[in-house]
């Protein structure tokens, strides 16, 4: 366990820097505490803009109701995954890691000055972006505005912009770990959390390089400047861009799956290593997968597609498999030290099902793994993807990773944000206990409802699937799944924001912030350090339910993943 | 959320370690799925590639119709190639050009290019899709196994009139 360090070191002696969490004795930063409010703040926002725009799109695929007219349905597609997609979810990764590489290390905010710059450039960039989308019909050219649409250059300065301020945020990221290290203010290793949160800012960082090489091209093509642009070569940039940048989220949502069980169950990781070892295996292997979107792309070879979108030989995939087993098997260890011993699940049965933090983390895990996981797989498969390339299925697999997945874990992390950081009590705690059901049902029943559809052939992108009159009657129902999820899921959002809305406005000021429990009532940081090495070696608690549940798992996988095999030998000869 | 002592190597558990066994093994197979199909599959993605200029694709286009046109439908020619031959569809906003008639088990090399913007062929109900891009020529070899009339839809977005170009393959 992690000693405190002596308050002596603390920032130059200032003494409104900082103040005490008295319950943990944690120190918190003021600098970094304004900092996180602030992104936290932006995050919702754009989340708040994304689901408007998420609920009018939907609304007009459900072929049956077709709300917009062409025009706006492409505009809001591209404004739904330009603040979904980026600015939501940065926004609030940047919070994340202004909380790991501070709070959670009992450190400072080593340049807060830095830090708000970085705040800043991304605020100018996500407004701006979502100010040109709605003003310049030039600019609706969607999320990856694919040379040679070319839009206006203000949209690929707004790009430009944001990337530069995440990039910066990383930067401070990495010099409060640096600072925090030397001035001694934890003992031992990085916390595992933390740990998670570094493979995230490692893999932003390359991830934005990435995308400035696609982007800052693109902007000198748009004013004249660079007379052209291979498309070919923009798409394998921005991949290097979009795609890695999915997985920070996936790190990032790995690292929040490992806080969320440590805070409400009191886990500890089985072994560091392990869980360590998987979180490297994403730094050295996620980055081959922006291939996944060039598979059927004319100039590139099987070779170069096969070794690349498999990550050389689905290194990534093992890594999520590893965190697969290792986080249920942490929270039933620490269920099972409870006393809930009996059978498989009894673990499960009784756990906090009434606490947000808890049920996210499951319906995350759930979708993430078992729809998200599974398909992302699949379809990546060099010639699988002929089947599915540019069709509903794909946003029908990143809906389940990002939204079921990464969106849920965030929005359950909140909860407990609002005590520690806002210092703010929770409101309406009950619509926070449902909230992570409703929203997970609707996430669940948008990505099925596409992936069905794509089956089926239906496109993504398109304003009217019935000019192709191609696509047989159940298509109507697939897609009406798709409409009715979409619409449980924004109900599960309009609930994550009046809770946290009502709690920041109008929630009684807390004296001290502190990590709370929404259901219960005990400090969960306390609770994690009682777990003895005697008590995790113990033959009843050892995690036999999730290794049947991680078989079934498997088995789930293999049918999926064959059976695709199978559709695809059915097809036209090609070669 | 506390932080380890600062030598975390320890062995792994009996548990871990059979997972991560098994977990490596469906791994390897994932990824030799892939050569495999290759080698024995009879649905491999097409790698053939060539650079072309708009000019000298669409020149090749015009001639392909010429050559083989037996029809005309809503102003597109229907183009009726012999089997084993060269075959051309040009995309542009928002036009696939021309309808190709095939003949069930028969080869055809299928030239596929764009003249604008990026497009995408989805070949439907057959389900087939592959990303077309301007200033290459990508060739898929191809054998329809079924007969009918099948839409070509576009499926990359091409700007506001996208959902509108839909084209035709007939096979008989």
């Amino acid at each position: 366990m992690a000693t405190l360090a002596p308050t002596t070191q603390w920032t130059k002696g200032a003494k409104d820097d900082y103040r005490t969490c008295p319950v943990t004795t944690l120190k918190v930063d003021l600098h970094s505490e304004r900092l996180i409010i602030a992104n936290a703040v932006m995050a919702v926002v754009c989340l708040a803009l994304g689901g408007i725009a998420a609920l009018l799109i939907a609304l007009t695929r459900w072929q049956a109701i077709h709300l917009l007219d062409a025009a706006w349905f492409y505009r809001l597609l591209t404004l739904h995954g330009i603040d979904m997609l980026v600015a939501w979810i940065v926004f609030f990764e940047m919070a994340g890691l202004h909380f790991g590489s501070t709070i959670l290390l009992n450190a400072r905010q080593a340049n807060p000055k830095l830090a708000w710059f970085g705040f800043i450039l991304m605020t100018v960039g996500g407004l701006l972006a979502n100010g040109v989308v709605l003003f310049d019909s030039n600019s609706i050219v969607t999320f990856t505005a694919y040379v040679p649409l070319k839009a206006h250059p203000l949209f690929y300065l707004s790009y430009i912009l944001f990337a530069v301020g995440a990039l910066i945020t990383v930067i401070t990221f990495f010099i409060n770990l640096v600072v925090a290290k030397r001035e001694g203010r934890f003992e031992g290793s990085l916390p595992l959390v933390v740990f998670g949160l570094m493979t995230a800012a490692i893999l932003a960082t390359y991830t934005l390089l990435q995308g400035a090489a696609a982007i800052v091209p693109a902007f000198f093509w748009s004013l004249g400047v660079l007379p052209e642009y291979d498309p070919g070569i923009y798409r394998n940039f921005f991949w290097g861009f979009g795609h890695p940048a999915q997985q920070v989220n996936l790190a990032a949502m790995v690292a929040i799956w490992y806080a969320l069980a440590q805070m409400t169950l009191g886990i500890r990781p089985l072994n560091e290593k392990f869980s360590r070892l998987a979180f490297i295996l994403y730094l050295f292997f996620i980055n081959l997968g922006s291939a996944h979107h060039l598979l059927v792309d004319p100039g590139l070879s099987f070779a170069w597609k096969a070794v690349n979108t498999s990550y050389a030989m689905y290194l990534a995939v093992l890594g999520s498999m590893m965190h697969a087993f290792s986080i249920p098997a942490a929270m039933e260890v620490a269920q099972r030290a409870k006393g809930f011993t009996k059978g498989l699940f009894g673990w499960l049965r009784n756990a906090p099902w009434n606490e947000p933090g808890f049920s996210s983390l499951v319906v995350s895990m759930i979708l993430f793994g078992w729809i998200g996981g599974i398909t992302g797989v699949t379809i990546g498969t060099e010639q699988i993807n002929m089947l599915a390339h540019n069709t509903l299925r794909l946003p029908g697999h990143f809906h389940a990773t990002v939204v079921g997945g990464t969106t849920t874990a965030f929005m359950g992390f909140t909860y407990y944000v609002i005590p520690l950081i806002f210092r703010k009590e929770l409101k309406l705690k009950k619509w926070a206990q449902w909230q992570p059901y409703v929203y997970g049902v609707g996430s669940a029943l948008v990505s099925l409802g596409m992936i069905t559809s794509g089956l089926q052939g239906v496109s993504r992108r398109n304003w009217d699937i019935t000019f192709a009159g191609v696509v047989p009657g159940t298509v109507d129902l697939t897609l009406a799944i798709f409409g009715i999820g979409a619409l449980i899921a924004v109900t599960g959002g309009i609930m994550y924001l009046t809770v946290v809305l009502a709690s920041v406005f109008t929630g009684p000021r807390m004296e001290a912030g502190q990590l709370l429990l929404v259901a219960g009532s005990q400090n969960p940081l306390l609770e994690s350090t009682k777990l003895t090495d005697e008590q995790m070696e113990r033959p009843q608690n050892q995690p036999k339910g999730t290794l049947v549940l991680v078989f079934a798992f498997l088995v789930w996988f293999a049918v999926y993943y064959l059976s695709n095999w199978w559709l695809l030998g059915r097809t036209w000869f090609i070669r | 959320m506390l932080a380890p002592e600062r030598i975390w190597w320890k062995p792994m558990g009996r548990l871990e370690k059979t997972w991560l066994t098994v977990a490596l093994v469906w791994c390897v197979f994932l990824t030799i799925m892939m050569p495999l199909w290759y080698l024995y599959g009879k649905q491999n993605v097409p790698a053939e590639t060539y650079r072309v200029t708009k000019e000298a694709y669409s020149a090749k286009v015009n001639e392909f119709v010429t050559q083989f046109q037996v029809g005309e439908e809503n102003g597109i020619p229907v183009v009726a190639p012999p089997a084993g031959s060269d075959i051309y569809l040009r995309a542009s906003t928002w036009q696939w050009y021309p309808i190709l008639q095939l003949e069930k088990g028969e080869i055809y090399r299928l030239h596929l290019s764009s003249m604008d913007l990026q497009h995408g062929f989805s070949l439907q109900p057959v389900n087939i899709n592959l990303q077309v891009l301007p200033g290459y020529d990508y060739v898929a070899t191809i054998v329809p196994t079924t007969t009918g009339e099948f839409t070509v839809v576009c499926n990359e977005y091409c700007y506001l009139g996208h959902h509108t170009m839909v084209g035709k393959v007939i096979v008989k």
